[in-house]
């Protein structure tokens, strides 16, 4: 038989497309089980993406030996960029839905006609969908395909695994999928950013081991004696959030035919994981990852080495052991115990330091190249995230200050300043490096256009300029309109009366988050003619060498 | 350049031993895991034991299988996300909302909902502030209540039918956790849903004896129907209500 002779699954293909049978007809029982209408159609997705997954392994098979990669051609590396484009590409995708949602919901504060009075459509549900899509579908996808990208580069090695690779994009994409219609249909654990529901997390925790498993076996293969300082900060990101994705996840499901599960943990403790979880969701998901973007893509670009390697050293060590403490800081005043409030303000102010070490570090491989920032964007707009990341972590341990939390706490102060992290630092280095990334990956020669680069920077930087300061002044003002007294000792203000003088700030907001959002469509279809309409780069040109600098 | 006395005796310096970590993945993952451990080990474990940690107080119970749905409901739509339910010990919240909260009141809480956000209101002591009749209309339509309230309107709530499928079976998971449901409430759970939405209903009094102070009436204000809004309205009507102040002794439990 001719076709017994190309067709021969290996072993782990036999594995993984066993797999795929197996929790495919598994998800198709449980969907005719049960009665909850958004758990079946959940379950009935992830079946499909196990059949499609089952169809793309045989597939694979059955291209015969076509189907080995060379780990190395002509003596150089033979990166896997496949899974790292997909990441690339997703990212940009969810990032413009998320954005999206966000103005959304922006738009539903201003005014609130907008909730439409439906369930799938009100605020309660799209703010998660929001935050979710930013930081995990946004983020995660940066995550993924820098870190995919950076370790190849940096070990001077292909990818490890041959399926594994892709099974991390495609499945936390998937993970991604189900969470977000999950929340519209009203799945969710009721934890911030934790609302995906246990079958989802369950998913998530095999996504997340073979992501390390992937990411170390690639490190295993490097050719340099020493991991580069950019993965550190990657592998302190993944092994971190799997610890507080198992810790604040910890639930019992009410049974396998329900979506609904109820946490281990009850009130004070349950919030304190919470927030241990939620702020380092912020210190290792929001900002070690990002931190390994910055250690790789602002040398590369800038083409100097990074500023000082001792000060990194410091730096990482002194952010992944100060960060875990500072949960408690979104519990100040509760009922949680003043000891806990204490050492979560305490260590929140001594977190500025390694902070700030780690901006320093990141603007000071500069020296010598400052000059690149009049002519080249994509660097200016790394450049500045890094600012942004040095003023956001000047207002959290100030914000982490007792005192100034008993005001700026509940308000919008709070989401003004998650925003100037989220949009300035996180939004920015990534930006900067997807602009880096999509020349690299499509071997293009250079990108589309600068000039809308130039146009995405500063359309963005005052999109964020009037979001923050609306936010600022919001947060504020409704802080101390709630406890301003009258003369007669009385409270001056009922509740709803701060919240009618928030309406112009959040049409502002909405504003200033549109014209984010404007940006990143320029960055897209930036990014779209860049593959379509650019000459492919010669082969032995560096990748950018494209920037002419200014004498 | 200056060299440290440990490089001059041909010892590595600090920095080069650093080199341990640089050269071997395991000891790094592993210096991770140990560096990251120990604030969550130091913020987290004591609260486990510690007595001090939740006050003692008279009063709390778990809730009713109708307000345990009722709750459900309150997280499903993501109340928490604008709506906190923790009263800071602050001059002017004591005075808008009524004495601060206690760890107690949270303590069969899962997931807690203190939330971190106030777009509206506190509600940890929303029970009893208004009548079932304004919670509905407030469900319904915010607006045409107070004019310058920026919710979302529900009223599919109140034209939805309570799924009570899995209430007992939610009660047991929740005993499993450590809530403390005894056997008759959970083989009692369906009953007792609908025994608290029928103060007339054959089970009312046995209803009373397993929720000492738990609310009876129909709370949507339509006795054909076991909605959504009951189940809500129940659960906000009985929100900070369990603690009785007059029994509570501040200092006993000072932190």
């Amino acid at each position: 038989m001719a076709a017994a002779q190309h067709f021969s699954m290996r072993g782990n293909e036999t594995i993984g497309a066993g797999l795929c049978a197996a929790f495919g007809v598994l998800f198709l029982i449980i969907a005719g089980l049960t009665d909850h209408s958004g758990y079946a159609f959940h379950m009935v997705v992830m079946a499909l993406a196990c059949g499609l997954g089952f169809y793309a392994i045989v597939n694979w098979a059955a291209r015969g030996e076509t189907r080995h990669a060379p780990l190395e051609i002509n003596g150089r590396p033979n990166y896997n960029d496949g899974p790292v484009r997909f990441a690339t590409i997703a990212a940009m995708f969810w990032g413009i839905a998320g954005f999206t949602v966000g103005l959304v919901i922006a738009l539903q504060l201003a005014f609130p006609a907008l909730n439409f009075d439906l369930p799938w459509t009100n605020f309660g549900r799209l703010r998660p969908l929001h935050t979710s899509a930013v930081i995990f579908a946004f983020g995660g996808n940066v995550l993924l395909g820098t870190s995919f990208y950076v370790v190849q580069r940096t070990c001077q090695a292909r990818l490890a695994g041959v399926l594994s690779p892709w099974f991390v994009v495609l499945g936390y994409n998937l993970f991604i999928v189900v969470a977000g219609t999950g929340y519209l249909l009203g799945i969710t654990q009721g934890k911030e950013y934790a609302e995906p529901e246990w079958y989802a997390d369950l998913f998530l925790t095999v996504v997340w081991v073979v992501y390390l498993l992937v990411f170390l076996a690639t490190i295993w293969r490097r050719k340099e004696p020493h991991i580069y300082v950019a993965n550190w900060f990657y592998l302190g990101f993944i092994v971190t959030i799997a610890v507080l994705h198992l810790g604040n996840n910890a639930t019992i499901p009410v049974s396998l035919t329900s979506p609904k599960s109820y946490i281990l943990w009850s009130g004070i403790q349950d919030a304190m994981f919470q927030w241990w979880y939620g702020h380092n969701a912020v210190g290792f998901f929001l900002t070690a990852g990002f931190l390994a973007i910055m250690y790789y893509f602002i040398p590369k670009r800038a083409e100097r080495p990074v500023y000082s390697y001792r000060l990194s050293i410091i730096h990482f060590w002194a952010l992944i052991f100060l960060y875990i403490w500072a949960g408690p800081h979104h519990l100040h005043y509760t009922a949680l115990p003043d000891w806990a409030q204490t050492l979560g303000m305490t260590f929140s102010i001594m977190l500025w330091m390694p902070s700030w070490g780690g901006m320093i570090n990141g603007l000071m491989t500069l020296s010598g190249a400052w000059d690149k920032l009049r002519t080249d964007p994509v660097l200016r707009m790394m450049v500045v995230s890094v600012a942004f990341y040095g003023m956001s972590t000047f207002e959290g341990p100030l914000m982490s200050i007792k005192a100034v939390n008993s005001l700026s706490h509940y308000t919008d102060w709070t989401i003004g300043h998650v925003h100037s992290g989220a949009l300035g630092w996180v939004g920015y280095v990534s930006f900067g490096a997807i602009y880096c990334l999509v020349p690299w990956l499509w071997k293009r020669e250079r990108l589309y256009s600068n000039r809308l680069v130039e146009w995405h920077f500063w359309i963005s930087t005052i999109g964020i300029v009037f979001y923050i300061s609306a936010m600022w002044v919001s947060g504020i003002m409704q802080g101390l309109m709630w406890r301003a007294y009258t003369s007669l000792g009385f409270l001056e203000y009922s509740f709803v009366e701060t919240v009618a003088a928030m309406h112009p700030y959040y049409v502002i907001r909405a504003f200033g988050g549109g014209l984010f959002l404007l940006g990143a469509l320029l960055m897209a279809y930036n990014l779209w003619m860049t593959v379509r309409a650019v000459a492919p780069r010669a082969e032995a040109v560096p990748a950018n060498l494209q920037h002419v600098p200014a004498e | 350049m200056t060299t440290s006395p440990q490089a001059q005796a041909g010892k590595p310096s600090l920095w080069a031993r650093h080199k341990i970590f640089e050269t071997n993945s395991i000891l790094l993952i592993l210096g991770i895991l140990i560096v990251v451990s120990i604030g969550g080990l130091v913020e987290i474990a004591p609260l486990f034991y510690l007595r001090s940690t939740i006050e003692k107080v008279e009063g709390m119970r778990p809730y009713t299988p109708l307000e345990l749905a009722g709750r459900a409901i309150y997280v499903r739509e993501g109340c928490y996300n604008c709506h906190s339910q923790m009263i800071r010990p602050l001059r002017d919240e004591i005075e808008r909302y009524g004495h601060f909260s206690l760890a107690a009141e949270s303590m069969y809480d899962k997931p807690f909902q203190w939330g971190s956000k106030r777009t509206g209101p506190d509600l940890a002591r929303v029970g009893g502030k208004y009548s079932d009749a304004w919670q509905l209309q407030h469900l319904n339509a915010p607006r045409s209540l107070v004019p310058q309230s920026i919710m979302p309107g529900y009223p599919f709530l109140a034209t939805t039918e309570l799924d009570v499928n899995r209430i007992a079976q939610e009660m047991r998971v929740n005993r499993m956790s450590g809530v403390p449901y005894t056997d008759e409430m959970i083989a009692n759970a369906v009953t007792d849903l609908r025994a608290q939405v029928d103060p007339d209903h054959p089970q009312a009094d046995a209803f009373q004896k397993r929720y000492p102070k738990a609310a009876s009436r129909d709370f949507d204000g339509n006795p054909q129907r076991i909605t959504e809004a009951d189940a809500m309205i129940a659960y906000l009507q009985m929100l900070g209500t369990l603690v009785d102040f007059k029994q509570y002794d501040n200092k006993a439990n000072l932190r």
